[in-house]
């Protein structure tokens, strides 16, 4: 039953959404893994499309995978899903336990969730990149297009945080980084 | 204007208009509810922040739902957290009708290689700065570093285990460590 599968999973990921925008990324890809709703590449394609459109990342994500597995529906079950958790807690913060979040119990335990989803968030971005670069551990090849794309865009993203004193904008990284593809993998 | 429609267009504007989630949309928020429309405060917008760092989700959501709450009750916190999720839905399944066609153009398909790439430093870049905002202790470093290591492993041998998972062990963690620290016997204690 793909809706109730929908829906349970984007549930998952709503309720363990901690850390942003790029907090999520990580548990969706857990999620969609292992469903086999996306393959891999198509998911990173996503992840840019949803970096560039309007909206929070992990509700264009929703959107998208609900709607590819479902159409309409689909994608109205997976998005209900991947708010409703922070929809209810905000409730029930705001209505109810104003104080809930101060214990310190509750503060322990965040203490906790916050290093390990920039550790899985760190981790993701490495293993990403390597794959890019280098395929599977268990095949290491080295795509050298990947790398002087990556070499690019790394100079361009340091040079510009050294010149400006600011980051360069993730659209505009995405855009820069649609250029090279084309240059590199054109010729 | 009835207050449940007005509440769905100014967050249908928000959304519809901020890139990239998340802090962007704070600025946006702060200038249509605080300075514009005055329904809340900076001092509730400030609240609201730091229960949006420890609560999951986006906080452009958290924020609307609290506002949209604050201002007409439960219809009131449906139609705020509507407004910014319409726009971004319309668009992306608009898109979705679309992106496999698009991808067979070969032009497209060598620009998507280079994305697939920007995306893994994005995401690396995006790490980089959580950790510089971290707490500077033992604890929390220690977690980030075991946490980051598994996952590493978990994806590059495909290893059968869920992030989700991970985060449950953390939290259960840094709860236990809390707990024999004896940080909450003492009295208004910092903790520790």
């Amino acid at each position: 039953m793909i809706y109730l599968q929908l829906f349970l999973g984007f549930l998952k990921v709503g309720c363990f959404a901690f850390g942003g925008a790029y907090g999520a990324i990580p548990l969706i890809r857990d999620v969609v893994m292992s469903y086999g709703w996306l393959s891999g590449e198509m998911l990173t394609y996503m992840i840019a499309v949803s970096e560039s459109t309007p909206g929070p990342i992990m509700v264009n994500l929703a959107t998208y995978i609900g709607s590819n597995q479902a159409g309409f529906p689909g994608a109205v079950v997976a998005t209900v899903a991947v708010v409703l958790p922070s929809f209810l807690i905000i409730l029930l913060v705001t209505a109810l336990l104003k104080t809930a979040l101060k214990n310190k119990y509750v503060q322990a335990v965040l203490r906790g969730l916050k290093p390990c989803v920039i550790g899985i968030v760190l981790a993701t971005g490495i293993y990403m990149v390597f794959a890019n670069c280098m395929g599977s551990i268990f095949a290491v090849e080295l795509n050298y297009n990947a790398i002087i794309i990556s070499v690019i865009l790394i100079a361009a993203m340091l040079g510009y945080k050294y010149f400006r004193k600011k980051k360069l904008s993730p659209i505009l990284v995405i855009i820069l980084s649609a250029a090279a593809g084309i240059f590199v993998y054109g010729i | 204007m009835n207050i449940l429609l007005d509440l769905f267009l100014t967050f249908a504007k928000i959304g519809l208009f901020t890139f990239g989630g998340g802090y962007a949309m704070i600025a946006m928020i702060e200038n249509s509810c605080i300075e514009h429309k005055q329904w809340i405060t900076h001092d509730e917008m400030m609240n609201i922040t730091v229960v949006a760092e420890s609560t999951p989700g986006p906080i452009a959501i958290n924020c609307a739902t609290f506002t949209g709450y604050k201002k007409a009750g439960f219809p009131g916190a449906l139609a705020a957290t509507l407004g910014i999720i319409v726009p971004s839905f319309a668009v992306i399944y608009f898109i979705s009708m679309f992106l496999d066609h698009f991808l067979e153009i070969e032009m497209i398909a060598d620009a998507f290689k280079g994305i697939k790439i920007a995306v893994g430093l994005l995401i690396l870049d995006a790490a980089a700065t959580m950790i510089k905002k971290m707490q500077k202790k033992k604890l929390p470093r220690a977690i980030m570093a075991c946490c980051c290591i598994i996952m590493l492993c978990v994806n590059l041998f495909a290893w059968n285990f869920s992030s989700i998972n991970l985060m449950l062990i953390a939290g259960i963690v840094s709860l236990t460590v809390f707990i024999l620290s004896g940080a909450p016997a003492r009295k208004g204690g910092k903790e520790g």
